[in-house]
């Protein structure tokens, strides 16, 4: 048997510890919690309510632009709404999704470790990342924000002073994010089960590492970038206003030079999850293991070089620009290789298409076409005409939500039953796929089109000959929103009434499902002993691949 | 390890460690990398202050002038013995002596100390002269002559005649920014070194464990080693 622990035994009836979500009650045992999972699920409802906060933003900001001129809102208005929109999916939602929430939750178990190597410090994690939220809701009721998300200067060092606290709740984010990368790195390199060598780390694992590194490496300069900022705002210190003798493109080097690799930070748990949930559901290896953990790493250091892509037309000389232009590529390869490797997997699989297998080929279409429209940007001669257009906007969607979000649900979906102990409402849950893809599809290929005809981003109004597209845009977006509302019944549902889920519902060999549902409060009840691989199925044995109940199989095992 | 609680080794190991060992070299990566972080979180200011100085070379060996070398010197040398008595302080606690320890703690915070001191009179001066950043750049009385002294200095030429480079105003603000931050970190790191203090008075770190005394000495290290290149780039620029 791979993985010595936890497989056995229907939960004990008096065992306290057993289960994680029952070990401890009462509001204080998750405020001051240590345990990994805890926090995990407390990122999760913080991510989720940003969500839901952002993207109410995006249909306000879809509803006003279905029609020219003014519809509901002052243009004002809409400035606020689409820099607020942007400002919380990225640093309020996107970023902690995977990493802080489902990687939480799941990394230590993945590694058969108790917990992360410093659970003080991931509950600390948790708590900066309340208050930088805090920090941005206060921006959003002290005045005026209307930026953009990117804060660029030298607009933003003259605007409102609200982008103060903005800046400020970001710059504290940023410090959330870097210590639970931080931890994670520790987690990997320290934490592993005794047998579970680098080439048997789950692929997840892997993604979330390669993720940590770039929050490590990446952030801080986002951090020192908007201190930079608030100063500049508060004591004029001149680095970025260029009537002090400051330099706004210098704030555009800064700003890219983070979240460009920021882009992976959001990209790479996506496809971590990919991982897990196509060999599940293929039942076969991933194809090129190694190839795949490499192309993490490999996305992880080029993503540093290739931030100059983001200012062609902001004034770089030519050299720069041919160079930055180059590099970015580069960043195709790895992302193929991954594509790649994944179509390989499924290829000759016994595939089975439950939801988070239809997210997983969802991303597979999404991310194909985010990545691929990310190559015409790069181009210089094609970038001129589409930089600040709509295709832009279209390109980052379907790389954020057709991969990140995606990604995010597809890993929502195939975890839930291990973290709540509850199965869902399949059918539903497929319907929700179905609205959500479709709806997504409508809203931004509009939108490659009306950018490819030159309709500039955050324009309040527009002429006469983008009408149809930006109605079917804010038209595929209302069906985008009711696939989510239907996706939250789905899961409020399975919350309340759901039927119990066995350990392995997915018969999967990964070995977070090797321990009992939900997990014990210490992840495994003794420490596991590797064995083999996370998808070595033909190395499985049959009770570890078993998907229903131990009680059902004792009751089969008579027969069998 | 049927009950997770049993105890399963020495007190100060925490409960999700196997060993010692691997509780030791988890703390030290996570240190490293933290470090790795902070040098990163400078680098964004290193990087600013090499584009404008090579913008505004003039600006900046007159704003270098107007800067006390012999403060920044003594502070130098003083935040240097910290970071040996930081280390003598690690040394002794792994010798699992203890007075020892505190003692080469206490000297550590009485250096930081005394850089805080010097720092302040620097600060309180250009702040009285107004040499500062960006537009509260305002020199007057005292500062006037500075700024005269300076630029003749800098440039070994005629007389002052009121023209001075326009974007001193960058290069205070680069300054304030950088020892500003530098003197936070040294101020956090003064807290911390006090809290180990308690902590050894306290009998927490003996020859077998004294794992945070060595991250503190870590983390002094860099603030240190910041320090080293903060003086030559803002001070001896000629
Ligand atoms: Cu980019």
């Amino acid at each position: 048997m791979a993985v010595e622990a936890g497989t056995a035994a229907p939960a004990a009836v008096e065992n306290d510890e057993s289960n994680y979500l029952t070990a401890k009650s009462g509001l204080k045992s998750w405020a001051l919690t240590v345990d990994h999972k805890r926090i995990g699920v407390m990122y999760l409802v913080s991510v989720i309510v940003a969500m839901f906060l952002g993207g109410i933003m995006a249909l306000l900001v879809r509803a006003e632009l279905m029609f020219a001129g003014e519809t509901l809102m002052e243009a004002d208005t809409y400035n606020q709404l689409f820099t607020l929109h942007g400002a919380i999916m990225v640093f309020l939602f996107i970023i902690p999704s995977i990493p802080a929430a489902l990687g939480n939750f799941f990394l230590p178990i993945m590694l058969g470790a108790k917990d992360v190597a410093f659970p003080k410090l991931n509950l600390g994690s948790f708590y900066i990342y309340v208050i930088g939220t805090v920090f941005t809701l206060i921006a959003i009721v002290a005045g005026r924000i209307d930026t953009g998300w990117t804060f660029y200067t030298p607009y933003s060092s003259r605007a409102d002073n609200a982008v103060i606290w903005m800046t400020l709740g970001v710059f504290i984010l940023g410090f959330s994010s870097i210590l639970t990368g931080l931890n994670f790195i520790a987690t990997t390199h320290k934490m592993r089960a005794p047998g579970l060598s680098w080439t048997r780390l789950p692929l997840f694992v892997w993604g979330i590492y390669a993720t940590s590194v770039i929050q490590v490496l990446a952030t801080p300069v986002l951090a020192i970038t908007l201190l930079l900022l608030i100063m500049e705002k508060t004591l004029t210190i001149g680095i970025f206003d260029p009537a002090l003798g400051g330099d706004p493109v210098l704030f555009q080097h800064f700003f890219w030079f983070y979240s460009h690799p920021a882009v992976y930070i959001m990209i790479l748990p996506g496809m971590a999850v990919i991982n897990e949930v196509i060999a599940t559901f293929s039942r076969r290896k991933i194809f090129g293991y190694m190839f795949v953990a490499m192309s993490s790493v490999a996305l992880a250091l080029l993503g540093f070089l290739v931030w100059g892509h983001h200012m062609f037309t902001s004034g770089m000389s030519e050299y720069s620009t041919m160079i930055f232009s180059a590099l970015t590529f580069l960043v195709a390869i790895p992302s193929g290789v991954k594509v790649f490797n994944w179509v390989a997997t499924l290829y000759q699989g016994s595939i089975s298409f439950e939801t988070p297998m239809l997210y997983a080929i969802g991303f597979l279409i999404l991310f194909t076409i985010g990545g691929l429209t990310g190559l015409f940007l790069g181009i210089l001669s094609v970038d001129i005409h589409l930089h600040d257009t709509y295709f832009v906007v279209a390109h980052f969607h379907y790389v954020m939500v057709g991969g990140t979000v995606f990604g995010f649900l597809s890993g929502m979906h195939y975890w839930w039953p291990k973290m709540t102990g509850k199965l869902y409402n399949e059918g539903l849950a497929r319907v929700a796929f179905g609205l959500i893809f479709l709806g997504f599809n409508i809203t931004f290929l509009s939108q490659f089109i009306m950018g490819s005809q030159g309709m500039p981003r955050r324009y309040y109004d527009y002429l006469d000959q983008f009408q149809p597209l930006h109605m079917t845009s804010s038209g595929g977006a209302f069906v985008l929103g009711f696939g989510f509302l239907v996706l939250a019944v789905v899961f409020i549902q399975s919350m309340i009434s759901g039927a119990k889920a066995p350990a392995n519902p997915w018969g999967s060999a990964g070995f977070e499902w090797m321990t009992t549902t939900p997990p014990h409060a210490h992840n495994f009840e003794t420490t596991p002993v590797i064995t083999r691989g996370p998808y070595d199925y033909h190395l499985a044995s049959e009770e570890e691949l078993f998907d229903g109940f131990p009680e059902d199989r004792a009751a089969q095992g008579a027969k069998a | 390890m049927a009950d997770a609680h049993a105890h399963h080794g020495p007190d100060y190991l925490e409960h999700h460690f196997e060993t010692p060992l691997q509780q030791f070299d988890a703390a030290k990566l996570g240190m490293w990398i933290f470090l790795a972080q902070e040098i990163l979180f400078f680098s964004g200011l290193f990087v600013a202050y090499f584009i404008f100085r090579s913008w505004y070379p003039e600006a900046f060996s007159v704003g270098s002038h107007l800067l006390d070398w012999k403060m920044g010197a003594i502070n130098t040398v003083v935040l240097l013995f910290s970071s040996f008595t930081a280390a003598m302080a690690v040394r002794s606690s792994q010798l699992g002596e203890t007075k020892k320890t505190t003692a080469f703690l206490a000297v550590t915070v009485v250096c930081a100390l005394g850089f805080m001191v010097v720092k302040y009179f620097e600060y309180t001066h250009k702040i009285h002269v107004g040499l500062l950043p960006g537009s509260l750049f305002n020199p007057q009385g005292e500062g006037v002559e500075e700024l005269r002294a300076a630029v003749e200095a800098a440039y070994a030429s005629g007389p002052f005649e009121g023209t001075y480079p326009y974007h001193l105003r960058s290069f205070f603000g680069i300054y304030f920014v950088m020892t500003g931050l530098h003197g936070l970190h040294v101020l956090i790191g003064i807290g911390v070194i006090l809290w180990m203090i308690v902590r050894n008075q306290k009998g927490a770190f003996t020859k077998d464990y004294n794992t945070p005394v060595d991250m503190t000495a870590l983390y002094w290290h860099l603030v240190d080693l910041i320090w080293i290149y903060l003086f030559p780039l803002l001070y001896l620029i000629d």
